[in-house]
């Protein structure tokens, strides 16, 4: 307790100098506990909106369908099984139909994804509903980065191509009911949504479907075969993986700013040490050994990290409060990243994320703080006392 | 590009015209289908083509040599422009595939990439793959009769024989003298005009009428659609057998 009094009082002493310390080390504090937060927010945020968007519960996926493979399908649709039917029926499952199209805005040929959906369904947050709005056309929605890269708006018409189940061409004009504002890339870019019972009349494939959302929270059924279940967990890794890539890159950030501040505290170390050798000489001659002076001046090192952990506090709760509580506007280029995260990020901070960010910080500080003066367990009080090091 | 192909069999089965007897003014649309078709084809052709493509940004051209054995068996060459020179496609039944020298691999054309553009073209790859006998797909009727290009046609009305044919339905206008196909449209399933073909100029080779030159349009798509000139046609040419194999690619 002794040692802990004076570190104490020696590191207030020391004044400016152990301030400027303490507020560089407060500002890589706050910016980590910030920018993790930030890491933890996007990845709720995207999982939470895809989730309600498009991969609800989890998904039966007929067996051909692969995402990333689109010559897969031509072939990948069959009717519900029972099960998936009764799921449907009571409003606990929605099926999407999806076929490969081609559109031709402002006389450009792009190709696309036509997904069939029902407009009463309740499963996913898609405003499907606005589906029931035909007026004579085959009414569509799109998304807004659909609408932006194909020049497209609410109430233009456009000609959509695709082959029915037999491989006949066919082609129809629709009609943009809506145009979406949506983060979710899955349900937007290179998507056109129309009713489902018209896409399986026009495609010859009455009562078919690609895939089948369930609602959250519904366990699904086991079927024999002709379906996949791909859980939540399956569907999401992407997204974390994603994320997760982009925490490790932002990690050479944490790791730079941790240098620089740790940095501040080895150079006040090396030159408390250097500067401090009668008194290192005066403490020992009083009967402090060498242990007990490396154990005070490792001490006033850490003091630093507990002093920047107060002082980033007192400014940093209430920064990344009110950033967490009104989020971080996002510049509009962040939506080509292709994040569902929306025009704001709201960042997470948890109680694990503050614990251990401090105690990782006051491990590094008192690490460094300890480093200089292993040059103490050589010193000869003699030599202290005389000004010199031994 | 198929249709590239299938125009070039259509130029040729001119030449067959001019050595059939004359159908009557109340032939059935069958009848002159069959006609059109018996003409259209014959056994081993060299043919030498130039095809411009009419894009929003400018025109380019390729210029081509196929040879063709049948209807189903195709060996063609780029020769222009530099950068598509050597590149070269073979069509064996229902199999496409195309060899590139810059990669030096050959790669067989199949699924979603059959609905590529050809070259920019306004042909796809699958137009390629059809099969070009008309009878075996479509039934015809005479719907009327109109001129074309200041020559009397029939209009055929063809309706596809079975469901997994990729056009519905077309219109044709067959030369009424000739038995030349000099007019196309061709239609999706809900009745949507999707493509058009014009024959602009048919000429004489060999004592037979060829179409000389072509103009085939994706209505959907903006642009001028794609001309497509023949310079020259040798019928009934000696073709080697080692053209129509894969290793022919690389050579």
């Amino acid at each position: 307790m002794f040692i802990f009094k004076l570190a104490f009082r020696n590191i207030l002493g020391a004044g400016l100098r152990t301030w400027l310390n303490v507020v560089a080390l407060s500002f890589s504090f706050v910016a980590i506990i910030f920018l993790q937060g930030i890491y933890t927010g996007m990845n709720d945020q995207v999982e939470q909106a895809t989730v309600d968007a498009f991969y609800g519960g989890g998904q039966f996926w007929q067996r051909s369908y692969d995402p990333y493979d689109p010559l897969t399908l031509d072939d990948a649709h069959a009717l519900l099984p029972k099960e998936l039917n009764a799921l449907v029926q009571s409003d606990q499952a929605t099926p999407i139909l999806i076929r490969q199209a081609a559109i031709y805005p402002e006389g450009r040929f792009r190709t696309i994804l036509l997904k069939g959906i029902d407009p009463l369904q309740k499963v996913l947050s898609v405003p499907s509903i606005l589906l029931m709005d035909g007026q004579g056309t085959i009414p569509a929605l799109i998304g807004s980065r659909m609408a932006k890269s194909t020049g497209l708006h609410k109430g233009d018409e456009l000609t959509i191509q695709w082959r029915d189940v037999h491989g006949t061409f066919d082609a129809r004009t629709v009609r943009i009911i809506a145009v979406v504002k949506t983060s979710v890339q899955e349900i937007d870019n290179g998507q056109v949504w129309i009713p489902l019972d018209q896409l399986q009349s026009l495609s010859a494939m009455p009562g078919h479907a690609t895939i089948v959302v369930l609602r959250p929270s519904i366990s699904p059924p086991g079927i024999s075969s002709g379906w996949e279940f791909k859980s939540l967990e399956y569907l999401l890794q992407d997204i974390h993986t994603a994320v997760r890539s982009k925490r490790i890159s932002a990690s050479i950030f944490y790791i730079v700013l941790l240098f620089l501040a740790m940095l501040a505290i080895f150079d006040t170390q090396v030159l408390s040490i250097f500067r401090r050798r009668k008194e290192m000489g005066t403490l020992m001659a009083l009967g402090m050994t060498r242990a007990n002076i490396i154990e005070l001046f490792t001490l006033e090192g850490a003091l630093h990290g507990i002093f920047a952990a107060f002082v980033a506090a007192l400014y940093g709760i209430p920064l990344l409060g009110y950033v967490a509580k009104t989020g971080w506007e996002l510049p509009g280029a962040a939506d080509a990243v292709g994040f569902a995260i929306g025009e704001k990020l709201f960042p997470t901070y948890s109680v694990a994320l503050v614990a251990g960010t401090t105690a990782l910080v006051l491990l590094v500080t008192t690490v460094v703080s300890f480093l200089p003066t292993r040059r103490i367990a050589k010193l000869k009080p003699t030599d202290a006392l005389r000004g010199k090091m031994s | 590009m198929r249709r590239m192909f299938w125009l070039i069999a259509v130029l040729l089965s001119s030449v067959c015209y001019a050595q059939t007897p004359r159908l009557p003014q109340s032939a059935s649309g069958e009848e002159i289908l069959k006609k059109v078709d018996l003409n259209m084809f014959s056994e081993n052709k060299i043919i030498e083509s130039r095809m411009v493509i009419h894009g929003e940004r400018g025109s380019r051209t390729v210029e081509t040599k196929s040879w063709q054995r049948s209807t189903r068996e195709t060996f063609s060459e780029f020769l222009a422009p530099a950068r598509d020179k050597g590149t070269k496609m073979l069509k064996l039944q229902d199999m496409l595939w195309t060899y590139s020298p810059s990669t030096d691999r050959i790669i067989l054309i199949s699924g979603h990439m059959l609905r590529q553009s050809v070259m920019g073209s306004d042909l796809s790859y699958e137009d390629m793959m059809e099969d070009p006998h008309l009878p075996n797909l479509y039934s015809a009727k005479v719907s009327s009769e109109e001129t074309v290009v200041g020559r009397s046609c029939w209009v055929l009305d063809l309706t596809a024989k079975k469901e997994d044919i990729a056009y519905n339905s077309r219109k044709a206008w067959i030369d009424k003298t000739r038995y030349v196909l000099l007019k196309e449209n061709l239609y999706a399933k809900s009745g949507k005009l999707l493509k058009t073909m014009e024959v602009r100029e048919v000429t004489e080779i060999q004592n037979h009428w060829i179409a000389k030159s072509i103009l085939y349009k994706d209505v959907l798509k903006e642009g001028g659609g794609t001309e497509f000139f023949v310079d020259s046609v040798i019928l009934d040419a000696t073709i080697p057998e080692y053209l129509f194999s894969k290793a022919a690619l690389k050579k």
